[in-house]
């Protein structure tokens, strides 16, 4: 069959913009159905009375949640303090002109980084094995506090270093011309303005340490010492109910949504500046 | 601004057969001059040359491959030579300003005085005003860098510089990276400075400026002094080829017959000059800052 090979100019093609509207309709058709089959299809008394059961929602508040809530937030800021003063000294020895510092450094960053935070965490509960005797100050926070500083302080090193090293070489010379020696430059003229460029991404060092804290139930921790997941999951257990943990999260996402917005809106902020 | 014969007067920087070389490229080739107390020295020759690694090298930003350099007595490329108190005498000024973008203006103006000569804050703020009413910004002690325009931007350097109180003033190519109309706020603070006594080693690319306020011109190019002597000499009269050369290309750009990237480079840079010096500053011109606007970005 011959036929006419080019589309007939009778026929009117829509117009691009036409075209994306249309996409835009059927995209919401596709979400509509979804919605429709998903409300139609689930059990919304049964997944009520498993996820957000009143009873359950007063129990996981009385039998302590904001102490556990309290140790999320102590965990967290202990090992962010300790790692980022461990990170600010293995991101210095990275840069260090004595070429050992640099190994130790690129080792000790390497060999967290490429571990599992848990390995790390089972290792500690299992440390004092190795040495009889070993008393960790603050337990059971320093533990913790040492455990996941050990491990953030990995990633926060090789993001202080990328700000250091995005400070311009001109600050340091200008700094060492007025006479100061380096490690006065390095502390009021260098780490103020790394520190200032990399706060977006320490802050997400700090919700990902947020989210970290929960591996503390490895340690095999007391009552009191609980963190938002360990109390959590307890009481779902006991009690083979998930509202507990339904609670536990939203009081995660409690801490890491503000701190999102923070970064986005710093991160704007920076971009504006530039 | 001719002054008495440079012999009477004290040595404050002796360079002796000054070599430097980065890798295989030797920059300076064996550079050999005094700087005397009070003397204005301005070097100019084109990019390439080694001018602003000869000016680093004075303050050992670079590190010299050979050669002496005897600042104010002290042998600065002796390896036992304590090198901050020496830059602490010496005043820099940078191309690219180089201010301490997370400091006012005022604390970029006190952070040297603070923490190298140890003065108390009370003083060092004093100092810090006196010197920002020297280049007219007094009124901008609060801003942040960020805030003003290169032009001020430079000012506020040199009055960093100044509020350590230095026995002489480095400046690398300090109007460079201004928009020409900015070049005439800068050069009028140098202009002021050289004529209250400052001991200053300019590099630099504007001629006319050279010629009015220096007491020495040093011509260089190739890593050597080619020619070195009185503005009016150096510039109104050069001796070498290679002089003649440069400085036709810069004073006079269309007369140039072949026109290569490095003759636009001149051209423009030489239009710049021509901007600036044609707004016939007063000698103070301090006071002129606030017609360039707060409103200026930084470059």
């Amino acid at each position: 069959m011959s036929t006419v090979t080019q589309d007939p100019p009778t026929k009117p093609r829509l117009s691009p913009r036409k075209r994306a509207q249309r996409m835009r309709w059927a995209q919401y058709l596709v979400l509509a159905i979804v919605a429709v089959v998903a409300i139609s299809v689930a059990d919304w008394g049964q997944i009520q009375k498993v996820f957000f059961r009143g009873d359950m929602i007063r129990e996981t508040f009385a039998q302590g949640l904001p102490t556990a809530f309290k140790n999320t937030i102590i965990y967290t800021l202990g090992a962010f303090v300790l790692g980022l003063i461990w990170g600010t000294v293995l991101a210095l020895m990275r840069l260090s002109s004595v070429a050992p510092y640099r190994w130790l450094a690129t080792i000790y960053i390497e060999f967290f980084r490429g571990l599992p935070a848990i390995v790390v965490f089972i290792a500690f509960g299992l440390l004092p094995l190795a040495f009889p005797g070993l008393v960790i100050p603050f337990d059971p926070y320093g533990t913790v506090w040492i455990a996941l500083g050990l491990v953030g302080a990995a990633y926060m090193a090789e993001t202080i270093r990328a700000g250091i090293q995005a400070v311009p070489k001109g600050q340091v010379e200008a700094a060492r011309s007025l006479g100061m020696p380096s490690g006065v430059a390095t502390r009021k003229i260098v780490l103020p303005q790394a520190f200032r460029i990399i706060t977006p991404p320490l802050t997400n060092e700090l919700i990902l340490l947020v989210k970290d804290s929960s591996l503390v139930y490895i340690l095999g921790l007391s009552r009191t010492a609980f963190e938002l997941t360990k109390y959590g999951r307890d009481i779902a257990n006991t009690n083979a109910n998930l509202t507990p943990l339904v609670i536990a999260g939203f009081c995660y996402l409690l801490i890491t949504l503000p701190l999102s917005m923070v970064v986005r809106r710093m991160e704007a902020r920076q971009k504006k500046e530039r | 601004m001719a002054l008495s014969s440079n012999a009477t007067r004290e040595v404050v920087i002796s360079v002796d057969d000054l070599t430097k070389a980065f890798g295989q490229n030797e920059v300076l080739k064996g550079i050999t001059t005094n700087i005397h107390r009070g003397e204005v020295v301005c070097v100019i020759g084109p990019s390439g040359s080694g001018k602003s690694t000869f000016l680093r090298c004075l303050n050992l930003l670079e590190q010299p491959t050979s050669g002496t350099v005897v600042v104010d007595g002290v042998e600065v490329t002796d390896p036992d030579c304590d090198i901050d108190k020496v830059r602490a005498d010496m005043g820099m000024v940078f191309q690219q300003f180089n201010l301490f973008p997370h400091l006012s203006v005022l604390e970029n103006c006190t952070v040297g005085q603070l923490m190298v000569r140890k003065r108390d804050k009370g003083d060092a703020e004093k100092r810090a005003r006196t010197n920002l009413e020297r280049v007219g910004l007094l009124d901008k002690e609060a801003a942040f860098p960020g805030q003003l325009s290169g032009g001020q931007q430079q000012r506020v350097a040199i009055a960093r510089a100044l509020s350590m109180e230095p026995k002489l003033m480095l400046f690398d190519e300090p109007t460079s990276a201004l928009d020409p109309e900015l070049v005439g706020d800068v050069l009028s603070v140098m202009r002021k400075l050289a004529s209250e006594g400052m001991t200053m080693f300019v590099v630099t690319h504007e001629m006319a400026f050279a010629r009015e306020v220096a007491d020495r011109v040093i011509f260089m190019d190739g890593g050597y002094i080619v020619e070195e002597g009185h503005p009016d000499a150096v510039i109104g009269n050069p001796q070498h080829q290679r002089t003649k050369t440069f400085l036709q290309r810069v004073l006079d750009p269309t007369k140039v017959g072949q026109i290569g990237g490095e003759d636009e480079a001149y051209a423009e840079r030489h239009a710049g000059e021509e901007g600036a010096d044609g707004e016939g500053l007063p000698p103070t011109g301090l006071s002129t800052d606030t017609r360039h606007g707060g409103g200026g970005v930084a470059g």
